[in-house]
């Protein structure tokens, strides 16, 4: 019998010998392959030869080097900045763990460890930082790489205590950025560029996370009533624009509170918006996964004598949240996305901060430079995600077959 | 050895058995689901009635008869500052069904050709797609908008150093100028005999192919259904005795001035090029996930026919791959509509920015975050609505 899949056949197209022969295949295959080859070079080498000349040329990128530490923690007081190190370090020294745990068979240094080094050290070096700037990277990148070590030597069934780790991560940022607790409490008008990018975008998939699993399982409900209150308030939701609901949450949660409640703070309230319309988008994505779950694990699992929440907590949930993490990532990518309209309400984050430096008299008219740095800024974070995001999927794939 | 007596369970039920019961959690979810709903629900307008009453404002839609008194930029249905505020809400209304119904349009096409383009077997064409594709979906939407309207549209030459395209087309900090074609006098009549002649088309396409299947005789329908259009055409020109629109060419009057074709302003310019540029990212990869979805035999099976490559994608491969695109299509749709609220972003008149105004004028929060859903709802509602009849029609008819 055969037990494994035949290797697939690779297409005789790549199998080109020499560039000569990959050119022929690859670009010259037929005459309108021609002129779409010929005019793809005039484009390319127009384009990237105007955009060279306005980068090194034109392009004056002080607007950047100036302003770099309003772009990443904006209006935080300076005396502070440590504790913003400090979370960057939980979460670096966090992540090179969960790194090294999930590559342990792979050598020390392959491709991808040696790229990251590099754009760490190119980060380091290149970037005009103030000389404190540059010890603390240097620190936090020799925290991951401890981290890495550490990871590698793990016993393999550590894997549960990633999500605990990540919560309890979580909550200390929060606590370092916030205050509290014995530290000086921060106000949220301080917080601004990437820094309240980053910490509204993951407070709200966290709290929109309970508020979705919910909503898709009211939708699955066999009771009628439950179902139609939850595909209401998914369908409404999805039916506005998120500027509407910023809007709803800016102006009328006020008046939706009790009186006693109503001081909430801009932040606050933004993060109340983007939780309710997350929600939402979540839910459908969840229910997706609900309804990949065969039914004869619930059937199975009620045979067993469970009762219901047991067989949806147990049995139901886990399979079906797994095999929606893809789903749930692209939406935690858009999700990073759409914080920039809280740039519209006054809020300073990433798209905020780059509006009130471009208001300054001496960078009047340098809307180019600055939209160009922060567009990268975000297509670093979200190009990542969605690599890590296909990573994932991958390994998910092969451990199901 | 002590057995232990089993215990008679058959006694009067208990409370715990009833916890246990499925047929009593059926009833009891639901009405606890409804006590809560309401609980909310009234705590909510208690609040809401509480607050209002704090601040002294009350409910309703009078103030929708008063006038507005500002101006909006670009109109297509008559206004000007004295009329009322709905009717301000209705231009803004016109004004954002039109960036929606023309970003919709180039929006397919372009993420159609993106999504073709990504599975060429031109190397070339391929990474420009992936570049295009790649990096526009990872750039938030408000950021291109800004990016489009401040670094781009706004630092164009004035119309005194305007850039000419061909076409003739201008491009200035004043928008952009195309040719376009201006209906005539006698186009009511053109457009009647018009319809009347596509109508009689396909009745006679539909009769001719059914005489060919029923009798089998050879022959071509297209000629057939060609005859009453060009009957109409030509009976249309012996009535009016012209074409039934001109093309008008915008030219510089002056040196400040450009007159004729269609202009369109940086604002709407900047909108529909963000819109597009960015849902078409978006449905280039719906699109190749479609196309994907086609197996590779129907491909060879095509080929193995003789079709010719543009043929096998246009008869074989696209509707085959429309049943996977068309579902999550119809998202990108209802995303490009949301989206195109941003147009406050850019001063864009649209139904978002109107209304918002009218709350910053008036402070009518709840009236006018009332008519915003209504307005979105009602436009995701057609849309899906339209794109799920259409959906139908392309799913698999099983018997």
């Amino acid at each position: 019998m055969q037990t494994e899949l035949p290797p697939p056949i690779a297409p005789p197209i790549s199998r080109a010998s020499s560039p000569w022969e990959w050119m022929r295949v690859n670009l010259f295959s037929t005459w309108y392959n021609v002129i779409l080859t010929i005019v793809c070079t005039v484009v390319i080498v127009v384009g990237v030869s105007n955009l060279l000349r306005w980068v090194f040329d034109i392009a004056q990128w002080n607007v950047v080097a100036t302003n770099l530490q309003l772009f990443f923690v904006g209006r935080f007081p300076p005396e502070l900045y440590w504790r913003v190190w400090l979370s960057l370090g939980v979460l670096a020294g966090l992540a090179g763990i969960a790194w090294g745990f999930s590559r342990k068979d792979a050598r020390w240094f392959s491709r991808s460890t040696l790229i990251a080094l590099g754009i760490i050290f190119a980060a380091v070096i290149l970037l005009p930082l103030p000389l404190s700037s540059r010890l603390w990277l240097l620190a936090i990148a020799l925290v991951a790489t401890v981290g890495y070590t550490i990871g590698r030597q793990l016993p393999a069934n550590f894997s549960g205590w990633f999500p605990v780790a990540w919560g309890v991560a979580f909550l200390v940022v929060w606590w370092l950025i916030k205050g509290g607790l014995g530290l000086a409490p921060t106000p949220t008008t301080v917080w601004s560029g990437l820094l309240l990018t980053l910490l509204t975008a993951t407070t709200s998939i966290i709290l929109s996370f309970p508020l979705g699993v919910l909503l898709a399982l009211g939708r699955q409900s066999p009771l009628p009533v439950v179902r139609g209150l939850s595909t209401l308030y998914i369908e409404v939701i999805r039916g506005l624009p998120l500027i509407g609901i910023l809007f709803l949450a800016q102006v009328m949660l006020p008046l939706f509170l009790p009186p006693w409640f109503r001081d909430l703070d801009r932040v606050l309230r933004a993060i109340a918006g983007l939780v309710l319309f997350s929600a939402a988008y979540l839910a459908e994505n969840v229910r997706g996964g609900l309804q990949a779950v065969p039914r004869g694990q619930a059937e199975a699992a009620k045979a067993l004598g469970l009762s219901a929440p047991l067989t949806v907590s147990l049995i139901v949930l886990p399979q079906a949240l797994k095999a929606v993490i893809p789903a749930i990532v692209g939406q935690f990518i858009s999700l990073f996305k759409d914080t920039s309209l809280l740039a519209l309400f006054g809020l300073l984050e990433l798209t905020g901060i780059a509006r009130s430096i471009l208001a300054q008299p001496e960078f009047i008219g340098r809307y180019a430079e600055v939209y160009l740095f922060i567009g990268l800024i975000y297509w670093i974070f979200c190009y990542g995600m969605s690599q890590a995001s296909r990573n994932l999927e991958r390994k998910l794939n092969v451990g199901q077959r | 050895m002590t057995t232990q007596r089993p215990r008679v369970t058959r006694n009067a039920p208990k409370f715990q058995d009833l916890l246990r019961d499925t047929r009593f959690w059926r009833v009891a979810g639901q009405v606890i689901a409804v006590l809560l709903f309401l609980l909310l629900v009234i705590l909510v307008i208690d609040n809401v009635i509480y607050n209002l009453r704090a601040l002294g404002i009350q409910l309703g839609f009078g103030f929708l008869g008063s006038q507005a008194s500002f101006d909006i930029g670009e109109t297509l249905i008559s206004y000007n500052p004295a009329d009322s505020y709905g009717r301000a809400i209705l231009v803004g209304l016109v004004n954002s069904l039109r960036v929606i119904a023309v970003g919709l349009v180039l929006a397919t096409i372009l993420g159609l050709v993106a999504g073709i383009a990504r599975l060429s077997n031109n190397w070339l064409v391929r990474q420009l797609a992936l570049v295009y594709v790649e990096t526009i979906r990872n750039i938030p939407l408000l950021l291109q908008l800004f990016f489009w309207y401040f670094a781009f549209f706004l630092q164009l030459p004035n119309v005194a150093n305007r850039i000419t395209l061909p076409g003739p087309t201008f491009l200035s900090s004043r928008g952009l100028y195309l040719p376009w074609i201006q209906g005539s006098a006698g186009a009511g009549v053109w457009l009647l005999l018009l319809a009347l002649g596509i109508v009689g088309a396909i009745a006679l396409w539909q009769w001719r192919t059914r005489v060919m299947q029923e009798q089998g005789v050879p022959g071509n329908q297209f000629w057939w259904a060609l005859t009453p259009i060009v009957a109409a055409i030509a009976l249309a020109y012996i009535i009016n005795g012209a074409i039934p629109f001109s093309i008008t060419l915008p030219q510089l009057v002056g040196t400040e001035q450009i007159e004729g074709g269609l202009r369109l302003s940086p604002e709407f310019g900047t909108l529909l090029l963000g819109l597009v540029v960015y849902t078409g990212s978006f449905i280039a990869e719906i699109v190749r996930a479609g196309i994907q979805a086609v197996p590779q035999g129907q491909w060879e099976a095509a080929r193995a026919l003789g079709l010719k490559p543009g043929r096998v994608m246009q008869s074989v491969v696209l509707p085959q791959a429309l049943r996977v695109i068309v579902p999550p299509l119809t998202s990108q749709y209802l995303n490009l509509a949301k989206n195109s609220s941003l147009a406050i972003a850019i001063g864009f008149p649209d139904v978002y920015f109107v209304a918002s105004t009218t709350f910053n004028q008036t402070g009518r929060a709840v009236e006018v975050m009332f008519l915003i859903m209504i307005t979105y709802l009602t436009i995701s509602l057609i849309i899906s609505l339209a794109m799920n009849l259409f959906n139908r029609t392309v799913q698999f008819k099983e018997r």
